[in-house]
């Protein structure tokens, strides 16, 4: 009596259908990750050691280390760190302190979409227009760390919003009802409890600036340049540089006859940089959200 | 405190607000100055010289020819679109199926997991993917489909489509999330499977945040740049087949700048190209941001 019937048991077929379905397609788009991952490894692996980071490029690129690259892509994110790190922190605090709902937040909110839209060319465009020829700068790590830091303000802008707007709105009414203006709530209250939100942020910024390549192409970052191995200064701020990103398009498409493990080891460490950064960025915040109290 | 120390209290909070705003509006500034800069480069030869129609109707782009310049970017918009779409094509389907099944389907541990590989996977820098285009799937595409040449648009869209896929995923799961549990509740106790309640139900409520999730899927293979110049084939031409290599406005832009001298006519036209991947982001992103503000509102 209780037996199903054929209807009940066509729709148990249709949903156990459709949940394969959904799975298989879930793991066709992460199984490539792993993939990926292992097969650049396996590819690289006769070459991966510590000298190959830490010597340089030689022979016209086709053997040696990526020391000049690696120490330039250090320069450019840390640079362009230093520049979007306060800004970006900044502009989330006006946007989640002080405005209000009003037709400037909107307009503010809508060119931090726009900028992270923009495409990474473009962004190089206007690096060249206004910081290589306009400010005359010229093409050095300045004006690729500057490209890139406008490029990267969205990740920071967004990532510190969701960790003030964490911060619970009675915190900074006890705050102010004892007497406090907005900014000392804000350094004393509010940026102590998501400063580990923000660092994430940060963290991801890094990740997202290594990886750039089209940015720093025509605004710093040059094909080959030779530095001294083993000094970390060998840059200067005005200087042109190397970039891991950059080289590793260098190498694979514009030299001829570079051995295999060369390039693939080459896009090991960038890769390995980025998501190391992410890993990290990932971790933190599960960490953070167990810690969490109210 | 001393007197003097508390008036200057107000003064300086006076100054950090100025400056919190400076930064607050430095968005708009940023987003105006790249209109601008990019705008200034290319505007001696967009007003005197520049011929719009040939640039918009003409496949013949032969920017460094002695005899006879000629600057038709029709090859190039569509070999922008043929990829973007075709990429879309393979990226829409398996992006809302995952994004569905991460947030209908799957165990809650299970989903942690899969939400940090897919925030990693688009973490990976577009000139790695554009490698892995170079190398892998390269290969791949000359041994499965015996094509003559592995770089063309079918890999550039396999290799956007992965690129793109972490959008649609992390923006349609939130659009689903989005949606009260009162509505899941009241289809289950109707008797629905959950397959009906996904197709019924919930995708028509999360319509408007699916198409933004979409459409910024878009926006990044429309903008995309190393990944499409190392993995297209870089032939200009009119595509007939998904076989066939294309390239696009970017990968343009990227592969001529460095040789076009500074200010020269084939610069400006470059930079005028740019002005055109600016607006069609631009309108992209506009879009896609008031159709979720759409949903928002109700």
């Amino acid at each position: 009596m209780f037996e199903a019937t054929d209807q009940t048991r066509r729709k148990q077929r249709q949903e156990k259908a459709i949940q394969y379905l959904l799975t298989a397609m879930t793991t066709i788009i992460v199984l490539p990750l792993l993939l990926i991952i292992f097969y650049l490894l396996y590819k690289a692996a006769p070459i991966l050691s510590l000298e190959f980071l830490f010597e340089n490029p030689i022979h016209g690129m086709r053997a040696g280390g990526i020391w000049a690259p690696l120490l330039g892509t250090i320069y450019l994110v840390l640079i362009s760190l230093l520049i979007a790190t306060p800004v970006g922190i900044f502009a989330a605090i006006y946007l989640n302190e002080y405005s209000r709902e009003s037709w400037m937040t909107r307009v503010i909110n809508l060119a931090v979409v726009n900028l992270a839209g923009v495409p990474s060319i473009v962004h190089a465009l206007f690096g060249l227009g206004a910081f290589v020829l306009f400010a005359g700068i010229g093409r050095s790590i300045l004006a690729a760390s500057l490209t890139l830091a406008i490029m990267t303000l969205p990740v920071i802008i967004a990532s510190t919003k969701e960790s003030l707007a964490a911060v619970p709105h009675s915190f900074r009414e006890a705050c102010w009802n004892v007497g406090a203006t907005r900014w000392q709530t804000i350094r004393h209250v509010v940026l102590p409890n998501s400063i580990s939100g923000i660092l994430t942020g940060v963290i991801l910024q890094v990740s997202r600036a290594a990886g750039e390549t089209a940015p720093v192409m025509f605004t710093g970052a040059v094909f080959f340049k030779a530095i001294q191995t083993g000094d970390p200064f060998a840059y200067g701020l005005l200087d042109q540089c190397m970039a891991l990103s950059m080289h590793l398009f260098t190498i694979s498409t514009q030299v001829p006859d570079v051995p295999e493990a060369l390039t693939y080891g080459t896009a090991v460490v960038l890769l390995g940089v980025v998501l190391l950064f992410n890993a990290l960025a990932i971790f933190l915040r599960v960490k953070l959200r167990g810690k969490k109290k109210w | 405190m001393t007197s003097s120390r508390r008036h200057l209290e107000p003064l300086k909070e006076w100054l950090i607000e100025r400056f919190i705003w400076l930064c607050g509006v430095s968005a708009i500034f940023f987003v105006f100055a790249i209109f601008v800069f990019v705008f200034r480069e290319g505007a001696e030869y967009f007003f005197n010289g520049f011929k719009a129609g040939e640039f918009f109707s003409s496949i013949e782009w032969y920017p460094t020819s002695r005899t006879h310049v000629r600057y038709g970017a029709l090859a190039l918009i569509t070999g922008t679109f043929s990829v973007s779409f075709l990429s879309m094509f393979i990226a829409v389907p398996f992006g809302l199926g995952a994004a569905v099944f991460i947030s209908e389907f799957c165990p809650p541990r299970l989903k942690e997991g899969l939400k940090i590989v897919i925030e990693l996977l688009a973490a990976i820098p577009s000139v790695v993917w554009g490698f892995i285009g170079l190398t892998i799937m390269n290969s791949l595409i000359v041994q499965l489909f015996n094509a003559p040449l592995g770089l063309n648009m079918l890999n550039g869209a396999i290799i956007l489509a992965l690129m793109s896929v972490p959008i649609i995923v992390s923006i349609g799961e939130d659009a689903l999330k989005a949606v009260p549990d009162s509505y899941r509740e009241a289809a289950l106790a109707l008797g629905c499977t959950r397959w009906q309640m996904v197709f019924r139900v919930l995708l028509p409520a999360a319509r408007n945040g699916l198409l933004a999730a979409v459409l910024l899927g878009i926006g990044r293979a429309v903008g995309e740049t190393m990944a499409v110049l190392m993995a297209t084939g870089h032939s200009i031409r009119i595509p007939r087949g998904v076989l066939e290599p294309v390239r696009t406005l970017t990968a343009t832009i990227a592969a001529e700048l460095g040789e076009a001298p500074v200010h020269s006519e084939h610069y400006q036209v470059l930079f005028i190209i740019g002005i055109l991947l600016f607006t069609i982001t631009f309108v992209i992103n506009i879009t896609a941001d008031l159709i979720v503000r759409g949903i928002g509102k109700k």
